[in-house]
């Protein structure tokens, strides 16, 4: 809402020396949250005057039309301009700014030669002096403004300021000029007399001429409807000057009186106001709900399908109005309209809003309907709107009817002590009466310890004891609050899982890899690019039903394609030597299209309830993927690089699960995303939890990444749950190590890790570590198999190990190996 | 070795008598002191110390010397081979400190070689400072809470008091999914954790809702479509408005330096009653730029305070619908944009730095922005 400080003064007598930063200042600590303060015309520098156009001469030699125009400025002086529009014709007053003067933007005025002629000023459009965005032509003031060389800067509003306010949903009477001027008011401590409730006298009603009939059908959507006739207005009345300056300060654009004026009574009062050509409209006007599937053509010339609680306005033809929120194409007054009907309703909020949400629009009279309008102002307001228009439009005034559906009122108690208890702090009964009186809100008895409050018609947003006590503790003012610590319980810290997933986060970054926090969008070409099937699981996603972008419907079922392209874009920024990480929930599963019942919200949901609202949703796992392309240790001078390979992708799983305090298997897997070769599943308890490996050729070819990019995906969530909350200390013994290397043979495609489980459990107690140090396959070993060297240690917690112990435990592992995949003793 | 000589005859040891030992010891230490390296030395050693030297023979003779005679000359053998002992060990011990000086400096190396073998990766900031934030509220005894990004409409909207049609639900642009009438969405804000924990917990309740939320804004240098918040709650019986401002005003002291100090306005929240925005006092130029045009800031943009999050009482409408009752317990919520903060207090310029995923980015924060 934007409101001009002159405007906001002709209601409150704000102190001369206020500026609109100061004025902003006060409604800033009051609420309103005042976001620019601008002053109309700022960087008009030197005189503008009017001037009269006294004739011209149309420049036909030119590639556009141009005209030499013969100003009078003054009551002896006539200066010849040059001027390229063509919206005025001889006798207009016009503005001109003469030679020596600048206009915004640093754009100074000087007698120059042009088109052939000394053209000595510029007459000027809206756009060049700064006043709003329309350039279709100069500024025409209407005849008898003033006479030629007045100081046209006060005429048209220059140097006035204007606060644009964004207005919050619960502060609907703060669209509006009156509603601002009372907020200044009480933040200045300034008397208030409200436009609002002051009943404009119109002239007795012509009972001889026929009065627009009204209704509502639909009480629980049109509380209140009211109508004012007009006859024989004439259509071609302007606006006066003034209107619309102040129309277009406030941002919007002049069109013809009737409509200037509902407009400037809307942006005055708050009231929407609508100017129906009674011409057009067949029988009782009323408010009505729509039938589903019912059309209707906007004034915006869009056709649009109702739907049954769609609130509308129809006459005897059909839907006039959608209501509350845009008028009909068909009844709109036009420029010959001379009889005019004029709605001025109260309508439920939510109706409103959901209109405009639903059909898309965003209109004046929606914003301030579907927060709720006062409800006792229609009338005061339509009268309003009939006396201006009659004053610059003639006509006969022929009376209003009205329709109003009854209405509780509100009283909202409030235990006069809650202010102080909510503030923690001291604030005295009586001022909680005094500030609530000044907001508008009546008592019973001003004393009571439990106040029984009436909030005005104009804040229908004060309907709970929280809510009063907003108003007590803005207009007290926040800087009054105290700062005082509450006393926690004692806590316990993060959780078990909370601390392992910022342990996973420093030692994969100590390891050299960089996170990335991806968008969770996707769509089936990222999909493709991982040689996804049509029925792999990471395809079935919850699909966004408005997506930013329809290329990316669906949310992420797995972190790799987030990570692909953050490979992509750094190589393509010359970074292709990378490890990159990422931790963030995946979405898996459908989302059904309809969501069935709602719990209400005065009490906690019942348990039935709860699951059903819980089971509408997909399962969100943590995911950890990782991915690692090009060299993974440079080359330099020690010598050439590493490159990243499979290896790497598996390392950094196990490295995970060992941050964590889980364990992991690693087995041969298959996954359409890798190397068919080198891909290894990750299980923990034997339940798959995920994939690492070489990323399949094609992926890598699609995606255009290194060769032999590697990358891993798990279930984080998984892991966490299987680590161990306390680890166990181990013995650590004193006594020597015994040393023994084992070599065995074995064919080619047995797992070493299973020849490793088969040692260690061959290898007794007294086994303290094995590790496979060497894999050889080649012309020592025969055909189609592969020698495997361990190094296993023992020791025992009490002894030196004799040299038969020793050999007895290596023969044990080694018949272990034997029995369990045919391996012998190199 | 050799054992005692019993047949060596007695009578030839004219070695023996004192002047010729004081030779030996003479020769020794000259051809000590003449031995330039190891090697030489070695030679040395084995020629008047090893076993075939002549004071080793001289030795063997004592055996044969009348008993008389025995002990003068072990003595004077004994401490001729100790003085030749003593300057071998000297001589060896000055070679080896001479060649270890010359071998270590042949083993220099350029130690300035660049040793980027295996270097640091990075964490987000938005991570780290989530986590920064975290600790701080931790600190105070608060648990960090969690919750689904998808999330029901009722728990994101209805039961934080924004009914289905009020304007307040488009304040926040909403992802739906599936469809408009699914009642799920993309949480728009890390409220729907409060309901949760809310659900979950008894008072006294003490919780920080980290988390990511989404809204439909198309991404540019400061606006993005996916982002985090931080939302602090505090429910208990008799939490004032003031306990509400202390506790921001600790959490910015801690984030942001001894004495820096916020400044609420009022503002609407459905879920909170009454509600405020925080401004937080300009960390940097703490609002001496205010009105000086010759030392601008760009942190504040020499306003002297910075937007920093909204706050509020909880609506006890809120309260309500989880089943607190509101007649016993109040509470505050404070909730700041991570994105934000990180902008204003790292100096990130556009939004699109913290979604792209160019390492360059992570990496010159390290481990911690």
């Amino acid at each position: 809402m934007r409101a001009p400080l002159s405007w906001l003064r002709e209601i409150v007598d704000i102190p001369a020396d206020q500026t609109g930063r100061d004025v902003a200042e006060r409604l800033i600590r009051a609420g309103l949250e005042v976001e620019t303060v601008e002053t109309i015309g700022e960087g008009v520098i030197g005189p503008l005057v009017v001037g009269r156009v006294n004739q011209f001469e149309e420049l036909t030699e030119f590639k556009k039309p141009i005209r030499w125009c013969q100003v009078q400025i003054g009551p002896d002086t006539i200066n010849g301009i040059i001027c390229g529009a063509g919206n005025f014709t001889e006798g207009d007053l016009v503005v001109v700014a003469t030679p020596g003067t600048e206009l915004p933007g640093g754009f100074r005025i000087s007698a120059r030669e042009t088109y052939g002629k000394t053209s000595n000023g510029m007459i000027c459009s809206e756009r060049e002096l700064g006043l709003g965005d329309n350039h279709e032509g100069i500024l025409v003031l209407p005849e008898g403004t003033a006479e030629p060389g007045a100081d046209a800067k006060p005429i048209i509003g220059i140097g006035d300021e204007v606060l644009d306010i964004a207005v919050t949903p619960d502060r609907g009477y703060a669209l509006s000029i009156r509603g601002i001027a009372r907020e200044v008011a009480i933040a200045y401590g300034l008397g208030f007399e409200d436009p609002g409730q002051a009943l404009v006298d119109l002239p007795a009603p012509a009972a001889s001429r026929e009065l627009q009939e009204c209704a509502t059908e639909a009480p629980d959507g049109c509380d209140l409807i009211t109508m004012r006739t007009i006859v024989g207005f004439d259509p071609k009345a302007p606006s006066p000057l003034w209107m619309q300056r102040r129309l277009v300060a406030c941002g919007m654009r002049p069109v013809s009186l009737a409509v200037d004026v509902t407009n400037y009574v809307m942006l005055e009062l708050g009231q929407p106001l609508h100017a129906y050509d009674k011409g057009k409209l067949k029988g009782v006007v009323r408010a009505a709900w729509a039938s589903d599937g019912e059309p209707f053509e906007s004034l915006d010339h869009v056709q649009r399908v109702l739907r049954s609680d769609d609130l509308v306005i129809r006459d005897d033809t059909g839907v006039i109005g959608l209501a509350g929120v845009i008028g009909g194409l068909h009844s709109e007054i036009d420029d010959e309209t001379t009889a005019i009907a004029l709605e001025a309703a109260h309508f439920v909020p939510e109706v409103i809003a959901r209109a405009g949400r639903r059909h898309k629009v965003s209109s004046e009279a929606g914003r301030r309907n579907e927060r709720g309008v006062d409800l006792d102002l229609a009338p005061y307001a339509s009268a309003r709107a009939a006396a201006l228009l009659m004053e610059f439009g003639g006509g006969e005034y022929v009376g209003m009817t009205a329709v109003e559906a009854p209405h509780e009122p509100v009283v909202v108690p409030l235990p006069s002590s809650m202010p102080e208890d909510v503030a923690g702090m001291d604030i005295p009964g009586i001022m909680v009466v005094r500030i609530l009186q000044a907001v508008g809100c009546g008592f019973e008895d001003e004393t009571a310890d439990v106040l029984r409050v009436t909030p005005p018609s104009w804040r229908p947003d004060l309907t709970d004891p929280a809510d009063l006590v907003e108003e007590v503790l803005r207009l007290i003012g926040y800087d009054e609050l105290p700062s005082t610590l509450p006393t926690a319980p004692l806590g316990r810290g993060l959780t078990p899982a909370q601390r392992i997933r910022r342990r996973l986060g420093m030692a994969m970054a100590a390891r050299g890899y960089v996170e990335v926090l991806s968008y969770p969008f996707v769509g089936d070409a990222e999909l493709d690019v991982l040689q996804l099937p049509a029925d792999d699981h990471r395809r079935v996603a919850p699909r966004l039903a408005n997506p930013l972008s329809e290329e990316q419907p669906y949310l992420r079922a797995t972190l790799l394609p987030g990570l692909v392209s953050a490979a992509r874009r750094n190589a393509s920024r010359g970074h292709v030597d990378l490890a990159l990480v990422e931790m963030g929930r995946v979405f898996q599963g459908d989302v059904a299209d309809e969501g069935g019942a709602r719990p209400g919200v005065r009490a906690r949901p019942q348990e039935d309830e709860w699951s059903s609202l819980n089971e509408l949703l997909p399962h969100q796992p943590h995911h950890m993927a990782g991915l690692v392309a090009g060299a993974r240790e440079p080359q330099g001078w020690w010598g050439p690089a590493r490159w990243s390979s499979w290896a790497d992708a598996i390392e950094a799983v196990r490295v995970i699960a060992d941050v964590a305090g889980a364990h992991v298997d690693v087995e041969r897997g298959d996954d359409p995303v890798f190397h068919p070769g080198r891909c290894a599943r990750i299980l923990v308890e034997g339940r798959p939890i995920g994939h690492a490996g070489e990323l399949h050729p094609r992926v890598i070819e699609v995606a255009g990444l290194p060769e032999r990019s590697a990358a891993f995906e798990i279930d984080i969530d998984a892991v966490i749950a299987d680590a161990i909350a306390i680890r166990p200390a181990p013995e650590v013994g004193t006594q020597p190590v015994a040393k023994e290397d084992l070599a065995v043979v074995v064919d080619s495609d047995v797992a070493a890790d299973t020849v490793r489980a088969a040692l260690e459990s061959g290898a007794g107690e007294l086994l303290e570590s094995v590790r496979l140090f060497d894999v050889y396959e080649g012309p020592q070993v025969p055909q189609g198999k592969k020698s495997l060297a361990f190094a296993l240690r023992f020791r025992a917690p009490d002894r030196t190990l004799s040299a038969e112990e020793t050999a007895a435990a290596r023969e044990g592992a080694l018949a272990s190996a034997s029995a369990a995949c045919g391996a012998t003793l190199r | 070795m050799s054992g005692p000589n019993t047949s060596f005859d007695p009578k030839q040891v004219a070695a023996l008598d004192g002047a010729a030992i004081d030779a030996m010891v003479e020769d020794a230490t000259a051809a000590i002191a003449a031995a330039s390296d190891l090697a030489e030395l070695k030679g040395v050693r084995l020629a008047h110390a090893g076993d075939r030297s002549p004071l080793a023979l001289a030795n063997r003779e004592i055996g044969a010397l009348p008993p008389a005679a025995k002990a003068e000359a072990g003595k004077r053998v004994g401490q001729a081979r100790g003085a030749i002992k003593q300057s071998l060990d000297s001589r060896q011990a000055e070679l080896e400190a001479e060649r270890d000086t010359r071998v270590l400096i042949e083993e220099t190396v350029d130690v300035t070689l660049p040793v980027d073998r295996d270097p640091l990766g990075g964490r987000h900031p938005l991570t780290t400072l989530m986590e920064r934030v975290a600790d701080v509220f931790v600190s105070m005894g608060y648990d960090v809470v969690e919750g689904p990004e998808v999330e029901a409409e009722w728990v994101n909207f209805d039961a934080l008091n924004i009914p289905p049609d009020h304007p307040a639900r488009t304040m926040q642009d909403t992802f739906f999914v599936s469809s408009s009438d699914s009642g799920v969405v993309l949480r728009t804000h890390t409220s729907p954790i409060q309901i949760r924990t809310m659900l979950d917990r008894d008072p006294p309740i003490y919780v920080i809702a980290p988390g990511r939320v989404y809204r439909t804004d198309e991404l540019d240098a400061t606006h993005t479509p996916v982002f985090h918040q931080v939302e602090a709650l505090a429910v208990d019986k008799g939490i004032t408005m003031g306990d509400l401002r202390g506790t921001i005003d600790h959490f910015a002291e801690a984030m942001f330096g001894e004495g820096i100090r916020t400044r609420m306005r009022p503002s609407y929240f459905p879920f909170t009653e009454p509600s405020a925005e925080v401004d937080l006092q300009c960390f940097v130029c703490r609002g001496e730029s205010v009105g000086d045009p010759d030392n601008p800031c760009r942190t504040c943009g020499s306003e002297g305070w910075i937007e920093w999050g909204g706050c509020g009482m909880v609506n006890p409408r809120v309260l309500q619908a989880v089943g607190i009752d509101p007649e016993v317990y109040r509470g505050f919520a404070f909730g700041m944009g991570v994105e934000r903060t990180l902008m204003f207090r790292n100096g990130v310029s556009d939004m699109r730095d913290m979604v792209e995923g160019d390492v360059r980015f992570s990496l010159a924060f390290g481990l911690e922005a």
